[in-house]
C-alpha cells in the first residue's frame, strides 16, 4: 500500500514538473537564440517574458481549431494525440538521482525501475514515427505527405546508429538497466569522473549518439520533416490550435527524453564529477549564490522599474534554494544525497538542451540527399565500428 | 507482470489523459466559425490540383525494408552487450563473425547504390 | 481479480480485436493501425510472462519496425483506387476451407496439449534478468542458429534490394 502511495506521488511530482518545464524550455529556446542573435526575445509579459508560456498557452487553447474537410478525420485526430502520449512516456523510466531515505520513506528518485530500460525507451521512440507519419498522410495535403515521409525515412534511417551508439556503453556496463548503468559510473579514476564518455572511451560515441537524437527530435540541422521554405511547415500544415500544440510539445519533451538517455548512458547520470558529498553539495549551493548575485546586481540598475522588485524576490528565492544544499551538505546528509543527485542529473540535462538550442541558433538545414547518405554512408558504420572497437578494448581488459 | 511496470502503466494514463484534457479544455473557450475556404488544403493560397495521394519514390521502400533488416542485427546486440564480461574473447569473436557476414551485404548494397539518394 | 489476471485479458482483448480489424477493416491504412493494435497485445503477453526482452523487441521490431514498413507500402498506393477494388474474389472457397482444417488442427493440438505438456512442466516465470537467460542460451547452445541468422539477414538484404532496384544500373 505505501508502495502505491508513494508511487502515485511521484508520478504526479514527474508529470508536474515535466510538464512545466516543457513550458519553460520553449521559453529558454526563445531566449536564447534571440540572445545568439542580439535581440531580447520574449520581455512584455512577466519579468523579462517570464509568464510567455502561459499567454502561449491561452493563445493556443483559444485558436480556431480547424479539421479540413479533406482530411482523414480519425487518423488526423489521432496524430497529435499519439505524438504528445509517446513523447511523454518515455521519461517514466529514467532515473533521476539515487535510491534515498527521507522521512523514513525508501524510494529511488525516477519512477520506474525495471531490467529492460534502455530496450523500453528504443521501443517508445521507434514507435514516435507513427505520430508523424500518421500526420502527414492523414492531412491529406501535399507538403504534409512529403513531410511525412521524409519524416518516417529519417527517424528509422537515424535509429539504426542511436541504438549502435547506445550498445557501445550497454557493453561497458552488462546492463539495460538505467539504474545500473548509472551505479557502473559511480566514482572516479585519478581524479577523472568514472563516466562511460571519459574512462570508458565513448566520446566518439556520445557524439553519434547526439547526432542521432537531433534527427530523432527533428531538430535543426535536420528538421526536414517540417522544413519551412519548401514544405511551408511540413507533416503539421493543417494542424491548428492545441492539435498544433501537441506536436510542439512532443518535439520538447523527445529532447527532454534523448538529452535525459545521454545522461544516463555516457555522462554518469545523477553522479557529481566533484568526489566528496559535501564539496559537491558546496559546488550547487555556489551555483545558486552567483546565480542570484547577478539577479541583486541586475535590479541595482535595472531597465524597468518594475525589475526592481521581482529581480530581488527572485535572488531570494534562489539564494534560499543554495541555503538548502549547503544545508545538505552539512547538516542532512541524506537530504544532501537526493539533492545533490537531482541538480547533477538537472545540470548535465540541461547543458545538453542548451547544445540543442545552441545547434538550433547556429546551424543551417541540412539537404535530404545529404541526410540520407550521412545516415548510412557515415553515422552507420562509425557506430558500427565504434561498438566493435568498444568491445576489442574491454575484452582486451578482461 | 515482472515487477516495476506499475508506475509506467500510471504515467502512461497521465500521458493518455493530458492530451485528451487539453483539447477537450480548448473546445470549451475556443472560437468555432469554419467557411469553405478555411477548410480547404493549405497550398499556399493556389488552389489544389488533384489528390496528395500520388505515387512517390521508391528510394523511401527501399530504406524502410533495409532499416528494418539491420534492425534485427542491431537487436541481437544488446543482449550480447549485457553478457559481454561472461562471454569475453569468445563472444567478440562471434559477434564479428556474426557482423562480418552482415558488413558484406552493406558493402554490397553499397556498390549497387542503393544508399545513394539521388 | 488479480491484476494479471486483467491484464491478461485486456491484452487478449487487444491481441484479438486488431486481428480481427486487420481482416474486417476495409481501408488499407486502417488494417495496419489494427494489426499493430493487435501485435502490441501480443508484445503485452509476452511481458506478463515475464519475457521482457521479447516485449521490447516485439515492439521495435514489428511495430516500429515491419509496420512502419507497412504502412511506407500502403501509403505510396494510392488507396481510393484500391478500395474500390474487389477484395475477397474467387478465393473465398478455397479460402473458407484452408480457415476451418487450420482451426480443426489448432483444436487437434490443443486437445493433446496435456500430452504436449506434462504437468511436471513448472510455468512459472523468471524472475528478473530475462535478458540475460537469453543471452546465455542464444551465445552458447544456439550459436550456430545465431550466426546463420545473419546469413539469412544478408540474402534478405540482396533479395530486397534487387526486387526494388532495377533502376540502379
Amino acid at each position: 500500500m505505501e508502495f502505491i502511495i508513494i508511487t502515485l506521488v511521484k508520478t504526479g511530482l514527474v508529470a508536474f514538473i515535466l510538464l512545466t518545464t516543457l513550458a519553460y524550455l520553449q521559453w529558454v529556446e526563445r531566449k536564447v537564440i534571440a540572445h545568439v542573435q542580439a535581440r531580447v526575445g520574449p520581455y512584455r509579459v512577466g519579468p523579462h517574458g517570464l509568464l510567455q508560456p502561459l499567454a502561449d498557452v491561452v493563445k493556443l487553447m483559444t485558436k480556431e481549431d480547424l479539421i479540413p474537410d479533406h482530411v482523414n478525420k480519425v487518423f488526423y485526430v489521432l496524430a497529435p494525440f499519439l505524438a504528445v502520449f509517446l513523447a511523454l512516456l518515455s521519461i517514466s523510466v529514467i532515473p533521476f538521482g539515487p535510491a534515498v531515505e527521507i522521512f523514513g520513506i525508501k524510494t529511488n528518485l525516477g519512477l520506474a525501475d525495471i531490467n529492460i530500460g534502455i530496450l523500453l525507451i528504443l521501443a517508445v521512440s521507434s514507435l514516435g514515427v507513427y505520430g508523424i507519419a500518421l500526420a502527414g498522410w492523414a492531412s491529406n495535403n501535399k507538403y504534409s505527405l512529403m513531410g511525412g515521409l521524409r519524416s518516417a525515412a529519417q527517424m528509422v534511417s537515424y535509429e539504426l546508429p542511436m541504438a549502435l551508439a547506445i550498445a557501445a556503453p550497454l557493453i561497458l556496463s552488462n546492463s539495460l538497466n538505467l539504474r545500473e548503468i548509472v551505479d557502473t559510473q559511480a566514482g572516479n579514476w585519478y581524479g577523472i569522473p568514472n563516466w562511460n564518455i571519459f574512462t570508458g572511451g565513448q566520446i566518439f560515441g556520445f557524439f553519434l549518439f547526439m547526432i542521432a537524437a537531433f534527427a530523432e527530435t527533428n531538430r535543426i540541422p535536420f528538421d526536414l520533416p517540417e522544413a519551412e521554405n519548401e514544405l511551408v511547415a511540413g507533416f503539421h500544415v493543417e494542424y491548428s490550435s492545441m492539435k498544433f500544440a501537441g506536436f510542439f510539445m512532443a518535439e520538447y519533451a523527445n529532447m527532454i527524453t534523448v538529452c535525459s538517455v545521454a545522461t544516463v548512458l555516457f555522462l554518469g547520470g545523477w553522479h557529481s564529477p566533484i568526489p566528496s558529498q559535501a564539496g559537491s553539495g558546496v559546488f550547487a549551493a555556489l551555483v545558486h549564490f552567483a546565480a542570484a548575485g547577478m539577479l541583486f546586481f541586475h535590479a541595482m540598475h535595472a531597465a524597468r522599474p518594475f525589475d526592481k522588485i521581482t529581480f530581488p524576490v527572485f535572488g531570494v528565492v534562489i539564494s534560499g534554494i543554495g541555503a538548502i544544499f549547503l544545508a545538505g551538505a552539512f547538516v542532512w546528509p541524506a537530504l544532501g544525497a537526493a539533492i545533490n543527485g537531482l541538480f547533477w542529473y538537472g545540470a548535465k540535462t540541461f547543458i545538453l538542451l542548451f547544445v540543442f538550442i545552441w545547434i538550433r541558433a547556429t546551424l543551417p538545414r541540412f539537404r535530404y540527399d545529404q541526410l540520407m547518405r550521412f545516415a548510412w554512408l557515415f553515422m552507420f558504420p562509425a557506430a558500427l565500428l565504434n561498438m566493435l572497437i568498444t568491445a576489442f578494448f574491454v575484452a582486451l581488459k578482461g | 507482470m515482472p515487477q516495476g511496470y506499475l508506475p509506467i502503466f500510471l504515467f502512461l494514463i497521465i500521458a493518455m489523459a493530458f492530451p485528451v484534457i487539453a483539447i477537450l479544455t480548448a473546445k470549451l473557450v475556443r472560437p468555432s466559425s469554419p467557411s469553405k475556404l478555411k477548410l480547404e488544403a493549405y497550398e499556399c493560397g493556389i488552389e489544389a490540383v488533384g489528390n496528395s495521394r500520388g505515387r512517390y519514390a521508391v528510394r523511401f521502400y527501399i530504406i524502410s525494408i533495409l532499416f528494418v533488416i539491420f534492425d534485427v542485427e542491431t537487436v541481437f546486440l544488446f543482449p550480447w552487450a549485457v553478457r559481454f564480461h561472461q562471454l569475453g574473447w569468445f563472444g567478440v569473436i562471434e559477434i564479428a563473425v556474426f557482423l562480418a557476414i552482415l558488413i558484406v551485404g552493406y558493402v554490397w548494397v553499397y556498390k549497387k547504390g542503393a544508399l545513394e539518394w539521388v | 481479480m488479480s491484476g494479471d489476471t486483467f491484464f491478461f485479458y485486456a491484452f487478449s482483448a487487444l491481441a484479438l480485436l486488431g486481428g480481427l480489424g486487420t481482416v474486417l477493416l476495409r481501408n488499407a491504412v486502417h488494417c495496419a493501425l489494427a494489426l499493430m493494435t493487435s501485435l502490441l497485445g501480443v508484445a503485452g503477453l509476452y511481458l506478463l510472462q515475464g519475457a521482457e526482452f521479447l516485449f521490447a523487441v516485439q515492439i521495435v521490431l514489428y511495430i516500429g519496425g515491419i509496420m512502419v514498413l507497412f504502412l511506407f507500402v500502403i501509403m505510396l498506393v494510392n488507396l481510393d483506387q484500391a478500395s474500390k477494388l474487389q477484395q475477397f474474389g474467387r478465393q473465398t472457397p478455397i479460402a473458407l476451407v484452408v480457415a476451418l482444417a487450420a482451426v480443426a488442427a489448432i483444436f487437434s493440438m490443443l486437445s493433446k496439449s496435456a500430452v504436449l505438456l506434462p504437468a511436471s512442466v513448472s510455468l512459472t516465470p523468471l524472475t528478473g534478468g530475462n535478458t540475460e537467460t537469453v543471452a546465455n542460451v542464444l551465445f552458447t547452445d544456439y550459436l550456430l542458429p545465431f550466426e546463420l541468422v545473419s546469413i539469412l539477414l544478408l540474402v534478405a538484404v540482396v533479395g530486397s534490394v534487387m526486387m526494388a532496384g532495377k533502376r540502379t544500373e
